[in-house]
């Protein structure tokens, strides 16, 4: 069992500058994210976009405020459960909380800040209404041990880099056949990947189904047919072992919306005056939460993760007095040696 | 202050007809947020979720898709012709009378 002073769901911006700011108050902090790389959206959705209105930087790249925010936070040790969802945060009779993880990483504090943005990323899937009967039973939205296709039959769907990479992956010697249906006569991806594409295609090795979607899935149990409407040559039929609809990944709230939080529109409630929400101990801070007036901003979320730390501070130790100090006055940032 | 007028037919076919800026560096999803329509912008405005996704229903003529526009519209659901991401395209005098069609939600 892992234990620290606050366990941070989400490793976003707003997660990783609350370590900096408890750190400040001999706070240890422990963060869990279900991508498994730190910086969240900035890290997985936009590193290479540049963010205009941190105050101090005129214009930074995403990525490299996370990688700052990193550098920052390291004199303070913060530990990391990452590639891992919070599936569960239970209080217990002392009044601290145990969060357990998809994994079954069990993590205990005083108190936990939920970071968590938008939510939880997770496979964008097409809408065909079959389609949970037949996850992981021929569907997978993840590729995550390619010997699993070895002379089988695949078809991949979707137009990005994923789809392309195991589309030449599969094709080349692992699986039986590999089709690739894509909504449009060209390819996004990497100039790289789509040469390669049209090679093996053009080769035979792959069997290429443009301007094209997947609509209808049937099988036995498991899955066995896929209906695919093309735009010119109208719908045809395709047997195969496994589909994969490569469609990138979207924000869900996820299991946060079962732990007996106050939601509305997604976003957790919380009092202004420290960012608490409705169950003591658990505080909810960036993105995720909401309150009359609330900007989705960085810089928000960082002033929130600062005011929220004090009141941890009080829970953490109820009868330790706390003074407010200018980083200006330490004398350098004392942090954690292990 | 100059300003268009637009409709948006939401997803149960009502329309919606919208007194549109065209001087506030607004979007389609924006002006669709700021009317309260059922329309979540969940990324900000980066083409980078489908949730604004909507069909042009008139004749006018848009901007071309970038490149950007395009991947992400390669990873969404219900894509016709005239798919477009309403972030993309900005209020201008000459979307006078436009018609858009809000496509699916989880699209």
């Amino acid at each position: 069992m892992i234990e620290t002073d606050i366990i941070i769901i989400g490793a976003g911006p707003c997660g990783l500058f609350t370590v900096f700011e408890a750190g400040l108050l001999k706070l240890r902090c422990h963060l869990i994210d279900a991508l498994p790389i730190p910086g969240g959206q900035c890290a997985e959705i936009y590193p290479k976009k540049p963010i205009y209105d941190i105050p101090g930087l005129p214009s930074i790249l995403a990525g490299d405020l996370v990688d700052n925010l990193m550098e920052q936070i390291a004199p303070f040790n913060p530990g990391f459960t990452l590639g891992e969802r919070v599936e569960q945060v239970a209080k217990q009779e002392d009044g601290s909380f145990l969060v357990t993880s998809s994994d079954g990483t069990i993590h205990k504090a005083p108190v936990v800040a939920i970071a968590g943005g938008l939510g939880c990323f997770e496979p964008r899937k097409p809408p065909i209404e079959n389609i949970t009967e037949f996850e992981n039973k021929g569907i997978d939205y993840i590729v995550k041990d390619p010997e699993k296709y070895r002379d089988k039959d695949v078809v991949i769907s979707g137009g990005g880099d994923s789809a392309l990479d195991w589309s030449i992956f599969l094709a080349d010697g692992v699986a039986k056949s590999v089709s690739l249906v894509h909504r449009r006569s060209s390819f996004r991806g990497h100039p790289d990947s789509v040469d390669k594409v049209m090679g093996l295609s053009q080769a035979g090795k792959l069997n290429l189904i443009t301007e094209a979607e997947v609509k209808q899935i049937s099988g036995n149990g498991s899955l066995k047919t896929l209906g695919i409407k093309h735009k010119k040559q109208g719908e045809m039929s395709v047997n195969t072992d496994y589909w994969l609809p490569l469609f990138g990944l979207s924000p869900s709230l996820g299991p946060i919306a079962n732990w007996g939080l106050n939601i509305t529109k997604n976003a957790i409630e919380v009092n202004t005056f420290d960012y608490s929400t409705n169950i003591d101990g658990i505080f909810a801070i960036g993105d995720i939460n909401t309150y009359p007036g609330k900007l989705k901003l960085i810089l928000c979320g960082f002033h929130e993760a600062t005011l929220m730390v004090q009141s941890a501070f009080k829970i953490v130790y109820p009868d330790k007095k706390l003074s407010f100090k200018y980083t200006t006055v330490m004398g350098g940032i004392a942090g954690f040696s292990e | 202050m100059s300003s268009i007028t637009i409709t948006v037919i939401d997803r149960e076919d009502q329309p919606h007809v919208l007194d549109a800026p065209t001087d506030m560096n607004m979007n389609l999803m924006e002006i669709c947020k700021a009317y309260e329509l059922p329309v979540k912008g969940t990324c900000g405005g980066m083409a980078m979720c489908a949730s604004c996704h909507c069909y042009i229903e008139s004749e006018h003529e848009l901007k071309e898709a970038t490149d950007d526009e395009e991947d992400m519209l390669d990873q969404a659901f219900f894509v016709e012709d005239n798919s477009r991401l309403g972030c993309q395209i900005y209020l201008q005098d000459e979307l006078e009378g436009l018609v858009i069609r809000l496509a699916e939600e989880g699209s």
